[in-house]
């Protein structure tokens, strides 16, 4: 009953603050993981097989004494990080304008100022809303269909038609992460050093770098899958990809 | 001839004053021809004396003191006694008026009923239970002089009102305090004759009217024109209250 009360006497609550924590931690993990994420992508551009060794290394095979993984492991990793996603969208969802008179005073702010920062955070408003739907049709396929296999992805962007899907995906999370951490950084004071305004600006730089430097890596994967899918197009997928990603792992770690 | 030191100035300045009934924002355009030094500030008042009378501004100081003279040039919010008109090299300069603040008339606005609102809000004075009780004859107690520097660069703030025309969450969220509010309620945190406790600045600046509904845009940081470390000292807040009770 206490919310009824409107006095100054009642307490502030810590909610608020533990809010701000958390859309802070999960935001940080999950930029971090998207990074993580990209690299072992893009071991499909040394081959399959190095996509297929380090999709085994993900599916614990290391464990296994038949060296086939759990899958499960996967499923559970997945679960994990679609927990985190919808717990920071909804902790994110609250700093969005909320109605049209917001967002006619953030998008006269913008036109009026054309401030950069302003302008990265609505940047970041627009690629959490295209993430919502993009990052759940992704996120929703891994956890149903968790083997991870070099073939089964091609067929899965070509076939399936994800491309598309995928390269939005892959733009609107690349600038979204980058800019969130480099704004987290901002905001809790990390990294500022004995200047605060020097290191705002090579942190800016870092944040550009790294963008450019993700988004291309993610660009040359997807083409990777695509030329892949489009020749393995006509081949069934439940016979041939156990058999080529097997031979393929077996002959790469034999080196 | 015109050259460099007597180009002519074309300033697009925002009319409008809610007192006329039937009155409608409109740019109207004024040409001044510009003179080595010349201000933002100087200019306007050319065109006061010179050409519409009528044109209405705020300042005091003329000297980036009194914080009176903010307004939006070409874009940035800036006070116009430090903008120097050599600074614009295409010679058109347009003027608007601080948004978020109430209109009084052209580029006129009331900054002075938001800063009094800011104040009463972090309590903007020493708190002190005992301060009654001291003794008026005796010497003053004495303070670090680090802490004195610190508290008089987080006094340096004019209440020009800048960053709260900058920031695009005071914009979008009128009760939210802005960083003129956060550099005030640090200097009290600071000052040791102030005896407040961590937990009753939480109840000043706990929620997300306060401190932890700054979306971190950083318009304070980058328009402030007393150059304060407004980044710094909302991410030290942030920590403190989040992380220090």
């Amino acid at each position: 009953m206490e919310n009824l009360v409107l006095d100054n006497k009642t307490k502030k609550s810590r909610i608020p603050a533990w809010l701000d924590i958390t859309q802070s931690g999960t935001g940080l993990v999950l930029g971090l993981f998207m990074w993580v994420h990209m690299l072992l992508i893009s071991s499909i551009l040394l081959g399959a097989g190095s996509f297929k060794f380090v999709a085994n290394m993900m599916e614990l095979s290391f464990l296994s004494p038949t060296g086939e993984g759990y899958p499960i492991a996967v499923v559970f990793a997945v679960l994990g990080v679609f927990s985190l996603f919808i717990l920071h969208a909804g902790l994110g969802m609250r700093k969005f304008p909320s109605s049209y008179k917001q967002y006619k005073a953030v998008r006269s702010q913008m036109k009026l100022l054309n401030h950069e920062d302003t302008n990265l955070w609505f940047y970041q408003v627009l690629t959490g809303f295209i993430m919502f739907f993009a990052g759940s049709v992704h996120l929703y396929i891994m956890l149903t269909h968790p083997e991870i296999d070099p073939y089964i992805s091609a067929k899965r962007v070509v076939v399936s038609s994800m491309w598309p899907l995928y390269l939005i995906l892959l733009v609107a999370v690349e600038y979204h992460g980058a800019i969130g951490l480099y704004r987290l950084c901002m905001k809790w004071g990390w990294l500022a050093g004995k200047d605060a305004k020097k290191s705002r600006a090579n942190l800016k730089k870092l944040k550009k770098t790294l963008t450019a430097f993700f988004l291309v890596l993610g660009i040359l994967s997807l083409i990777v899958f695509i030329l892949i899918g489009v020749k393995h197009k006509d081949t069934n997928p439940n016979d041939s990809t156990a058999k080529i990603s097997t031979t393929i792992t077996q002959q790469y770690l034999k080196g | 001839m015109n050259n460099e030191q007597n180009r002519t100035l074309i300033f697009e300045i925002l009319r409008y004053n809610p007192l006329i009934k039937g009155d409608t924002p409109k740019m109207e355009k004024y040409q001044v021809t510009e003179a080595p030094g010349m201000t933002i500030f100087i200019a306007l008042n050319e065109i006061r004396e010179e050409q519409d009378p009528s044109i209405q501004f705020d300042f005091v100081c003329r000297a980036g003191i009194c914080g009176s003279c903010g307004m939006i040039i070409n874009g940035e919010p800036k006070l116009a006694c430090r903008t120097l008109t050599a600074n614009y090299p295409k010679g058109v300069i347009t003027l608007l008026p601080l948004p978020g603040f109430e209109l009084i008339g052209d580029l006129s606005v009331d900054t002075g009923k938001v800063m009094r609102q800011m104040s009463e809000r972090v309590e903007s004075w020493i708190h002190d239970q005992e301060a009654e009780d001291v003794d008026l004859t005796r010497l003053e107690e004495r303070m670090e002089p680090e802490i004195a520097d610190e508290i008089y660069e987080l006094e340096r703030c004019v209440e020009c009102g800048l960053c709260l025309s900058a920031c695009a969450t005071k914009r979008m969220r009128d009760d939210f305090l802005g960083a003129v509010g956060f550099m005030r309620l640090a200097r009290y945190a600071v000052d040791p004759r102030d005896k407040r406790t961590g937990e009753e600045f939480y109840e000043i600046i706990g929620d997300d009217d306060g401190v932890f509904g700054c979306m971190t845009l950083l318009g304070c940081e980058d328009y402030c024109p007393k150059d304060l470390p407004h980044q710094t000292q909302i991410a030290y807040l942030r920590r403190k209250m989040a992380l220090g009770k």
